[in-house]
């Protein structure tokens, strides 16, 4: 199958007919997109004219329509389960934990405990991630695919209750899974899975998605990431063993159910089939969420984007959790984490954001660290301390530029080193210092949270370090540049700057 | 096989007290903002009381003393 | 003369009464220094000589300290034959018959006290949660173990229990004056001055009622004291001593 024509396309920005999507795919794609709407979200006839009725227990493509499900609720489907496991199915949340482990897990941890075991089913849709579109873009037009993945999982966990966690900030996408439950109650008649299914709102913080983050918010208590063990997959909501799962995770369940682990294994790669949801940012004429299979190129996306309108500097994978690649190997990227582990990046998220060569790279890594400090959930000191002193270091060496063009939108510069960014350093020896700071600061936040949030933005740090080094010398030496003043190419909602706690003094050394 | 001992510190939990540090300077070191820095290492079975008495100091019960088999 | 002088004969106190008020200073004495530890937040003045964990287990010993001599407080009082404390008294408030309502706030703040120092040594047992709530109660224990000390006292009246009680309340303001000013910003500005406030409106309504209570006239009468008792009152403070 030859990777040039391994894309479909969907636009948020452009109304495209139905017939034009479908004529455009690739032999095996589009998989989740197929059949989606111009506007507005698939109804539930046409969503299982489309796909097929929703397979019943224990039997794998079968067409059946759902039968004995009550039944078999308590006891979970192992066939469903071990039909994952073959087909490989990976998260798509960002970390690609492999879901058929995590649905052992829940399912392991209801039958060992004892009293409220009864497991349930969360189905993460805060995408807090700014860059990232997928999540809402399924969410909003394809939601019965989400829905039938997420009754799929409590069938296999043997779970009575989805509890659907959706970022309050997409009314859109809450509107459209709210109708689409809608739907479903009054088509498939209430009650008849004997699965309750509830809308619940999440706050847009970056960190709400994080996994104990979502279960602590959906158990009555703030959407903060909380400390681990015990993992949600053995104490949840509310103590239970619950499933978290992404919302293109469950999508991709709901078409595995339907025709196979081989049929998933068709497309992608040996150690990351099937296709995936990407968000596309960039000097593009069609930027926005498309599909592609693992393991095709790079360059035949930005193809079926209508190509580049302006030379790529680089390009950051994942998110902002991710990596930042440079521009001159655009060519030779290919879109699966193993092919991508050597340049010290991975799909992650989804994001894949092309920022030109006519950005200003330190003014976007200010604005974004800055962004990353003030999303902290400022429970943790590395992390509350670090990513501001992160931020405080990017925005030293883009200050000046703020300084002569008079207002740079979004640079807000806090902290101490503020009020030290003015004094003009010697520019080797300012950056070198810079550069050692970074590095020590990023390996000093490592790890030393309760989520990965320090972890993300130290790997962000680290390759913005190595892409971006003539950017950074130029900046210690010359000061600002004329790209400073540019509006931002990377989404980062204004960072409303958070007074950091004086740190508690410590003891001098006593050696 | 003998169990082994590992420290972890709860990082929501620690105020930064630093007096995990004093009592086990051989493990525990501060960084600047004076959070405990653990290496993962499993501990010397010699440090484990003055381990053990490091994680009873901890104003807030954020030092813990972890069992692992391995 | 040089054989040591030996209280051959006493004339009303017994060396019980001398050593319940004694203890009974060094208790006050040692519960507030241990309050003022605790409010000024010590731990954070760490140096090289004087690490944290030492700054902190002086405001543990000096709590525990506190606790023993508050005990022999209690047995020497309940032993003296003077005033027939009974050891129900010590523990559950208001129940005795020399002076029930100061005698009975002692007992309060002893059961505060054994509260507060059970959660704590307990505390891995009980949990942060517990632990956090309860030892609030020590800014109930130590007002009420000063009012105690001036009301019950009998001699309240002279310099020495007075100069003490002023030391005691002069650490504990001096503390939280310290904790409200040094910049130790863990609090609000609203509880900085609920503190405060808190803390001089202490002072203020003792300097209003000591010149009107124990310090006034007949207040062995008016704070309780059985009548059969009250005529000793002179003689207490004389010790026959034989050759």
């Amino acid at each position: 199958m030859s990777a040039h024509e391994s894309v479909a396309n969907y636009s948020p920005a452009r109304a495209r007919d139905r017939d034009a999507l479908v004529a455009r795919g690739a032999p095996g794609l589009p998989r989740l997109l197929a059949g989606i709407p111009p506007r507005g979200a698939l109804p539930l006839e046409q969503h299982l004219a489309l796909h097929g009725p929703l397979p019943s227990l224990g039997r794998r493509g079968s067409g059946r329509a759902l039968v004995g499900a009550r039944r078999g609720a308590r006891r979970g489907d192992p066939a469903l389960i071990e039909e994952v496991e073959r087909a490989g199915l990976l998260g798509r949340g960002g970390a690609a934990f492999p879901t058929a482990a995590k649905l052992r897990a829940v399912a392991a941890a209801s039958r060992s405990a004892i009293g409220r075991a009864r497991p349930l089913v969360v189905v993460n849709g805060a995408e807090g991630e700014p860059a990232s579109a997928k999540d809402r873009a399924l969410l909003r037009s394809l939601p019965h695919l989400v829905l039938d993945g997420a009754l799929l999982a409590a069938r296999a966990v043997g779970a009575r209750e989805i509890q659907l966690g959706i970022c309050e900030s997409a009314p859109t996408a809450l509107d459209a899974v709210s109708c689409a439950l809608a739907e479903h109650a009054r088509v498939r008649g209430g009650g008849a899975d004997g699965i309750e299914m509830v809308l619940r709102p999440v706050p847009p913080r970056y960190v709400a998605g994080q996994e104990s983050a979502l279960v602590n918010h959906l158990s009555g208590g703030p959407a903060l990431p909380t400390f681990t063990p015990p993992r949600p997959f053995e104490r949840g909501v509310r103590g239970r063993p619950t499933f978290v799962c992404n919302v293109e995770t469950l999508a991709h369940l709901a078409l595995i159910a339907r025709h196979g682990a081989d049929w998933f294994r068709e497309l992608g790669t040996p150690e990351q089939p099937g296709s995936a949801l990407v968000t596309l940012r960039g000097p593009l004429p069609h930027p926005g969420v498309y599909e592609i299979e693992h393991g095709s190129l790079l360059t035949a996306l930005l193809d079926a984007a209508g190509g580049l309108a302006a030379a790529p500097r680089a390009v950051l994978l994942g998110g902002y959790a991710g990596a930042w690649i440079d521009g001159s190997w655009l060519s030779e990227l290919v879109l699966s984490d193993a092919h991508l582990e050597p340049y010290g990046a991975s799909l992650g998220a989804g994001v894949v954001a092309v920022l030109s060569a006519d950005a200003c790279p330190v003014a976007e890594l200010a604005r974004l660290t800055r962004w990353l400090s003030s999303q902290s959930a400022r429970q943790c000191g590395p992390c509350i301390f670090g990513l501001d002193a992160i931020a405080t270091a990017f925005e030293q060496l883009a200050l000046a530029g703020v300084a002569a063009r008079g207002s740079v939108r979004n640079v807000r510069v806090s902290g101490s080193a503020g009020r030290d960014a003015h004094r003009t350093a010697d520019a080797s020896h300012g950056r070198a210092a810079i550069d050692r700071r970074l590095r020590a600061l990023a390996g000093l936040v490592r790890g030393r949270g309760a989520c990965g949030h320090p972890d993300g933005v130290a790997r962000l740090v680290e390759s913005a370090l190595e892409v971006f080094a003539p950017e950074l010398d130029e900046h210690a030496r010359r000061g600002p540049c004329t790209a400073c003043a540019r509006p931002s190419e990377l989404p980062a909602p204004k960072a409303t700057p958070t007074p950091v706690p004086r740190a508690a003094a410590p003891i001098p050394p006593s050696r | 096989m003998t169990p082994l001992h590992r420290l972890r510190v709860n990082p929501i939990a620690c105020e930064a007290h630093g007096m995990c540090h004093e009592l086990l300077p051989e493990r525990i070191s501060l960084d600047e903002w004076g959070y405990p820095i653990l290496d993962g290492a499993p501990l010397d079975p010699a440090l484990l009381d003055h381990a053990r008495r490091a994680a009873a100091a901890c104003p807030t019960f954020a030092l813990l003393v972890e069992r692992r088999q391995r | 003369m040089t054989a040591p002088l030996l209280p051959v004969a006493v004339a009303g106190p017994s060396l019980d009464w001398y050593l319940t008020r004694s203890t009974g200073a060094v208790a006050l004495l040692l519960l507030s220094v241990a309050l003022a530890l605790g409010v000024a937040d010590v731990r954070r003045l760490g140096t090289p000589s004087w690490p944290r964990f030492v700054l902190d287990a002086l405001h543990r010993n000096a709590s525990l300290l506190a606790l023993v001599f508050l005990l022999l407080h209690i047995l020497t009082a309940v032993l003296d034959s003077f005033a027939s404390i009974s050891l129900l008294a010590a523990f559950v408030p208001f129940v005795g018959s020399y002076r029930p309502f100061w005698l009975g706030l002692g007992a309060v703040a002893f059961d505060l006290l054994l509260a507060v120092i059970l959660t704590s040594v307990l505390r891995q047992r009980f949990g942060q949660r517990v632990w956090r709530v309860t030892h609030w109660l020590v800014y109930a224990c130590w007002p009420i173990a000063l009012l105690h000390t001036l009301g019950t006292g009998s001699d309240v009246k002279s310099a020495w229990l007075l100069a003490l009680s002023v030391c005691c309340l002069a650490l504990v303001l001096a503390a939280v004056f310290v904790r409200a000013f040094a910049g130790f910003t863990r609090e609000g500005a609203r509880t900085r001055g609920l503190a405060l406030g808190g803390a001089f409106a202490f002072a203020l309504f003792l300097a209003l009622w000591l010149p009107s209570g124990p310090l006034g006239s007949e207040w062995a009468r008016r704070s309780g004291t059985p009548s059969a008792l009250l005529g000793h009152s002179a003689s207490r403070s004389r010790i026959v001593v034989g050759p």
